[in-house]
């Protein structure tokens, strides 16, 4: 095979940049499940409402880059408070399945809307300035664009994964998602963490969607397939550690990216491929704990 | 109450056979029955035995190529090509049900969503299906070699016989001992496995047995329409089967058929009746709800989930019952 070093690395970094993504959406959905038994089938419409909403403050407002990687979250993650005071409240009681269909519903409402105003082909947005062209570092030349995907997107992983590990208030997360109503006893105002920590999933996969603003076509429909790869990536990890679901979402994205050399045809099956064999083998995921 | 539906069943069977002398589309009725069966086949699996499959548009879909491959370029005749695809259909529901059941609840809809995708990618790249252009020109041929489908008439009654005949099989499926077992997992599945039933095995047939109904009414409307899309294995077919059990009623034997119905007129019309009523109330907007069909689905989703998981047909026999326990209660 003939095949030279600095594709090879080209693609590994977008791969990690698809992975980051993988991460970030991943962990926002083992959040929520953890604690409110949803799995938020509306994450990949979120994550498309922070790309469109950067794009829209751009084109509308000439507001930057940074400021939108603050707001549009802040914005996504208001609108999360929203859904979880006024519907899924209603359903908490109910067999999960519920859950997933509410969310579906929200997701083809709210991707229904941006279609019938943008259509479903790509709005460009360009990198910030300070981000854009390459830089040589030797043995490749790198995107700094790309680079800096990865690294916030490590820094807001670990970050995440230290508040609910290593704080108090992530303790009381913890605590909440095995027993609700002892942590309710103790004095802890559960239905607001619950509301809080939707409004937290939501905001993060807003966060991923302005990141992937300028490498990934912004458009209406941009979250749908990214979604189900998600939910592969989450079946894969299991649902049970938030590390696992980052280093499973990073893992992917290398491999993925690694297939995309080797053998293209299978770069987008390559994931749920593993999923089948994983499942094969460990049933209950790389993470996950055997019931 | 029994007499009560079987009257109705008879009726809305004469109504169909009677259908195309009254001005009924044929192909639009035959489009129907398709997802009337496809609706019914996933039921038997979500509303009698509690799984929620999220990948059936590969069964629908997948089929459906399978059909159309055999029926234009293998020379099948129709009822072998609508075979090919019923086998085709329980094969994958067999391999998709293996790998799903190891999982539980949410984890079951969301590798069955997963699988489901795979199969998308995989008719998108394949050379058989055509791709983004779908397979086009599937000749409709002769029934057993003798009775000529291309009339749209000759069609409609073989295809109203192959839908009866399949929805009968769903009915004493759901009425034998087999059926009775599948509602008991669905109810208790603890209690079901410490009676000494082999779970796992009960669902998997349960999930074959849809697939391959889904898979019978793929090769159908492959047969019927001539053609064989992307769309169909799209996941949003997957999700559009769910919402039709859901608005017909869970668990009810007419709900899929009222749910099917409503979703397919639905998608048909709602332009129609967006203009109707932008012409009734002088409101704008509505003229341009054609163009929504996404949001409108969505939105009878939410509201399906929120107030009415009974569905049309469940609030209707749920009323029946309360009507006739207030009549006793006298």
């Amino acid at each position: 095979m003939n095949i030279s070093t600095s594709a090879l690395l080209s693609q590994l970094l977008l791969g990690l940049v698809n992975g980051s993504f993988y991460a970030i959406l991943s962990l926002g959905l083992a959040v929520i499940f953890g604690l409110l038994n949803v799995i938020n089938f509306a994450h990949g419409a979120l994550f498309m409402m922070g790309a469109i909403l950067s794009w829209m403050a751009m084109e509308y407002f000439g507001i930057n880059y940074w400021v939108m990687l603050l707001v549009a979250p802040v914005i996504v993650g208001l609108f999360g408070v929203l859904i979880e005071r006024f519907l899924l409240r209603w359903i908490y009681k109910l067999d999960h399945l519920y859950g997933l269909l509410l969310t579906l519903g929200l997701t083809l409402l709210i991707e229904g809307a941006f279609r019938s105003v943008y259509g479903v082909s790509g709005l460009s947005y360009d990198a910030p300035d300070a981000l854009s062209g390459a830089t040589d570092v030797g043995f490749m030349v790198l995107p700094n664009y790309r680079a800096w995907v990865v690294v916030a997107s490590l820094v807001i992983c670990f970050a995440t994964w230290f508040v609910i590990e290593k704080t108090r208030l992530g303790a009381y997360l913890r605590a909440g998602t095995e027993n609700p109503r002892l942590v309710e006893a103790f004095g802890v105002n559960v239905p607001l963490m619950i509301t809080l920590t939707y409004a937290f999933g939501c905001a993060l996969a807003a966060f991923a969607g302005v990141l992937a603003a300028p490498v990934i076509q912004v458009s209406p429909l941009m979250g749908q397939n990214l979604i189900i790869v998600v939910f592969a990536v989450v079946v894969i990890g299991g649902m049970g550690s938030i590390m696992g679901a980052i280093l499973t979402g990073l893992g992917l994205g290398i491999v993925e990216g690694l297939t995309k050399v080797i053998y293209p045809e299978a770069s987008s099956t390559v994931v749920f491929l593993i999923m089948v064999i994983v499942l094969l083998i460990r049933p209950a995921g790389l993470f996950g704990k055997e019931k | 109450m029994k007499k009560l539906s079987l009257v109705i069943y008879a009726l809305l069977l004469v109504g169909l056979i009677v259908a195309p002398f009254f001005g009924a589309y044929p192909v639009f009725v035959m489009k129907l029955m398709c997802f009337a069966l496809f609706a019914s086949a996933f039921n038997l699996l979500l509303g009698y035995t509690g799984l929620l499959s999220f990948g059936h548009a590969a069964f629908l879909g997948g089929s459906a190529y399978v059909a159309g491959y055999g029926m234009k370029s293998l020379g099948f005749t129709p009822e072998i090509g609508l075979l090919a695809g019923t086998v085709a259909g329980g094969l994958m529901g067999w391999l998709f049900g293996v790998l799903a059941i190891r999982r539980q609840g949410i984890y079951f809809a969301m590798i069955t969503l997963a699988l489901a995708q795979m199969m998308f990618f995989v008719a998108l790249q394949a050379k058989f299906t055509g791709g983004e252009d779908g397979m086009q020109g599937v000749p409709r041929g002769k029934l057993f070699g003798l009775i000529d489908l291309s009339n749209d008439l000759t069609m409609y009654y073989v295809a109203l016989v192959v839908v009866v005949l399949a929805f009968l099989l769903i009915v004493r499926t759901i009425h034998s001992p087999f059926g009775q077992v599948l509602k008991g997992i669905k109810e208790n599945e603890p209690r079901a496995l410490s009676l000494g039933y082999d779970v796992a095995r009960f669902k998997l047939l349960a999930f074959v047995l849809s697939a391959a109904l889904s898979g019978l009414a793929g090769s159908l409307k492959t047969l019927v329409l001539g053609f064989a899309t992307l769309s169909d294995v799209h996941w949003t077919a997957s999700g559009q089967v769910i919402l039709m059990t859901l608005v017909g009623g869970l668990g009810t034997l007419s709900g899929p058929l009222v749910g099917s119905a409503v979703v397919v007129l639905l998608e048909n019309k709602i332009g129609e009746f967006g203009t109707f009523l932008g012409r009734v109330t002088g409101v704008e907007w509505f003229n341009t709800l054609g163009e929504s069909v996404t949001m409108v689905t969505g939105l009878i989703f939410v509201i399906c989930v929120l107030a009415f998981r009974k569905g049309i047909m469940g609030e209707i026999i749920a009323f029946i019952d309360r009507m006739r326990s207030r009549k006793s209660a006298r």
